[in-house]
Order: C-alpha cells, then structure tokens, then sequence
C-alpha cells in the first residue's frame, strides 16, 4: 500500500493533541532517527492510522476511533516535541 | 464561547459556498466564507467531513490555493470511485453549507520570510499549495525567484493555465499522457535530466516543494538531493488516491 505523509495526520493530530505538530521534531524508538511529523510514512487505510519511521519503517505510532473515543499507541516514539 | 475553551485545538466549523469556478473538466475551484478562520499560510489544508444520513462520515484533505488575507478557496480533483470529492465538484453549489477544519499544516508552509529562490514541483492537482505560495509571492511583492515546474498529463488538466501564464514567476511543464499539435515543452514523466535541466543549482541554496502523489514526490525528492539539494531544503507533501491533497 502506498504510504502519505505526516501532512496527512495534520488534522488528527490537533485532534489529538490539541496542536499544530506537522512540523515538530522528534526521534524513532528503533532506529533513532530524526525527522519532522510531515516526514513521516502515515498509512490511513489500515484500521486505524499506522505512522512509521521513513529511515526503518518501525511503527511510531497507531491511532484508532472507537465510538468518538481516540486510542493512540506511542511506543515506538523515543522522542516528539509537543 | 465553549468550542475556543482549547488553545490551538481545531474545531469543525460550517462553512458557507460562496462561489465554485471550473477550472478544469475534473477540477473545481470552491470559494469559501468560513465564519470563525484564524487565517492561513501558503501551503496549509484543511480537512472536510461529509455525514451521511445514518451517520458514516467520510473525511479527506484539501490544499488551500488562495493566498494569505483572501477568502478560503480549495481546488478539488474528482477522483472516480471517491466518496467525498464527486460530492465536492458536482453535487455543491453556491450557497450550501460544508463542514471543515483548518488551517492545518506547519511545515510545507512558506512565507516571505523563507526567503528564495523558490523551486515548486507539481504533479497533478499538487499544484494547489504551490499556487498559494506564488500569489502569496505576487500579491505581497516578494522579490524572490520562483520556478514551477509542473507535470500534468495533458494540456486540458493544467489548473491554473491562464493565471500561471501571466504570473511572474518561470512556469515549465511538461505533459506526460498528450501533447497538442507543436508543443515544443517537455514531453515526459519527471526524471533526472529534466530537473537537473530545471531546478537551480544547489549552490543558490533554494526552498524547494513538491506536491503530488506518492511516487511523483518520491521521485523528485530523491532525484534533488542527488543532484546536491540538502534533504532538510526539499520540503514534501504526498497525496494518494484517497487522501484528496
């Protein structure tokens, strides 16, 4: 499947989150890359939305809406700005 | 009023058609009033929800193409078998309501304080943010070169023409699908020898976007930065075939 990019999740993320973090620096929990949120792989047809790091393709994060509610897995980050 | 109560948090708001313009058999420009907007930069999107009667609800992105301090205009491809963009250029008219969230988007932004010279990379209806940063550049009298170099299929699905064409801005296309009768611009898919013929050298230190669908972007970026362009100086924004940017 073809992969977006975290412009994609801009919306979702404010959702989320409550801020603007398409450009917000971070780091891969695997790899340890550094990138900004738009640099990475964001996947929206899987259930859910899957962001992977664009050096490794580890799993960053998962969001899914069940009934309104957000569950947003983070592990995979080592590092977001917020 | 309770839906400010989070700073920075978006709230989905009803807008308002206030004009729709064709601008090309499968694109549609929607000019918007949208009561409660902050303002945007160039480049930013927003996103749209459609609701159905029994509640299922579709959302997709739309690059913003009018420039900072003027109305809210998006420019809509239809995609076939899509479930929000049909509705967006066929079904709306002039005075419907619309729900939408924005502006969205910090990173592929740019302003004049970004500085230049400006490379633009436009597949498709990826053209929509980059036209935002050269009326932005226009309107506000930025003296800082810009090339855009757009790929379109054919010479009919150019968005914009009229107005590229007499921005002053270095506009170069090439047409991927059909060239009309003694086109003498490029003729194909976007590939190393045509930005190194294109882009600026490296050494002007350009700011460079590229907008397109996935394998457009990749290519492009990738090509840049072997042809010298720092990957932090190459600013992408991928769209697919339901994403709607």
């Amino acid at each position: 499947m073809e992969a977006l990019d975290g412009n994609a999740i801009g919306g979702l993320l404010n959702e989320v989150f409550g801020e603007e973090l398409t450009a917000a620096h971070g780091a891969c929990g695997s790899c340890g890359a550094r990138w900004q949120v738009a640099e990475l792989a964001v996947y929206v047809r899987a259930p859910g939305t899957v962001v992977r790091c664009p050096s490794c393709g580890s799993v960053l994060m998962t969001f899914v809406e069940v009934r309104r509610v957000w569950s947003v897995d983070m592990r995979g980050l080592a590092e977001l700005e917020l | 009023m309770a839906r400010a109560a989070v700073r920075g948090r978006l709230s989905w708001q009803i807008a308002t058609v206030e004009a729709v313009a064709d601008e090309t058999p499968r694109v549609r420009t929607l000019v918007l009033d949208v009561p409660d907007w902050a303002g945007h930069r160039a480049g930013q999107h927003l996103d749209v929800r459609l609701t159905a009667e029994d509640g299922y609800r579709a959302e997709r992105s739309y690059s913003i193409g009018s420039p900072p301090g003027e109305p809210v205009a998006i420019t809509v491809e239809r995609l076939d078998d899509g479930e929000v963009s049909p509705y967006l250029t066929e079904e709306l008219r002039t005075g419907d309501a619309l729900e939408l969230r924005g502006p969205i988007g910090g990173y592929f932004v740019w302003g004049p304080e970004d500085g230049g010279p400006l490379l633009l990379v436009a597949g498709g209806s990826g053209v929509v943010p980059l036209m935002a940063m050269l009326r932005h550049r226009h309107a506000a009298g930025i003296d800082v070169p810009a090339r855009l170099l757009y790929s379109s299929r054919t010479l009919e699905d150019v968005i914009y023409r009229a107005e590229l064409d007499a921005l002053d801005a270095e506009v170069v296309y090439t047409l991927t699908r059909e060239q009309p009768p003694g086109w003498t611009g490029y003729a194909r898919r976007v590939d190393a020898e045509l930005l190194a013929e294109v882009a600026w050298p490296a050494e002007q230190d350009p700011r460079v976007f590229v907008c397109g669908p996935t394998p457009f972007v990749e290519t492009v970026a990738g090509t840049l930065v072997e042809l010298g362009y720092p990957p932090q100086r190459v600013k992408t924004e991928r769209f697919g075939a339901t994403g709607g940017r």
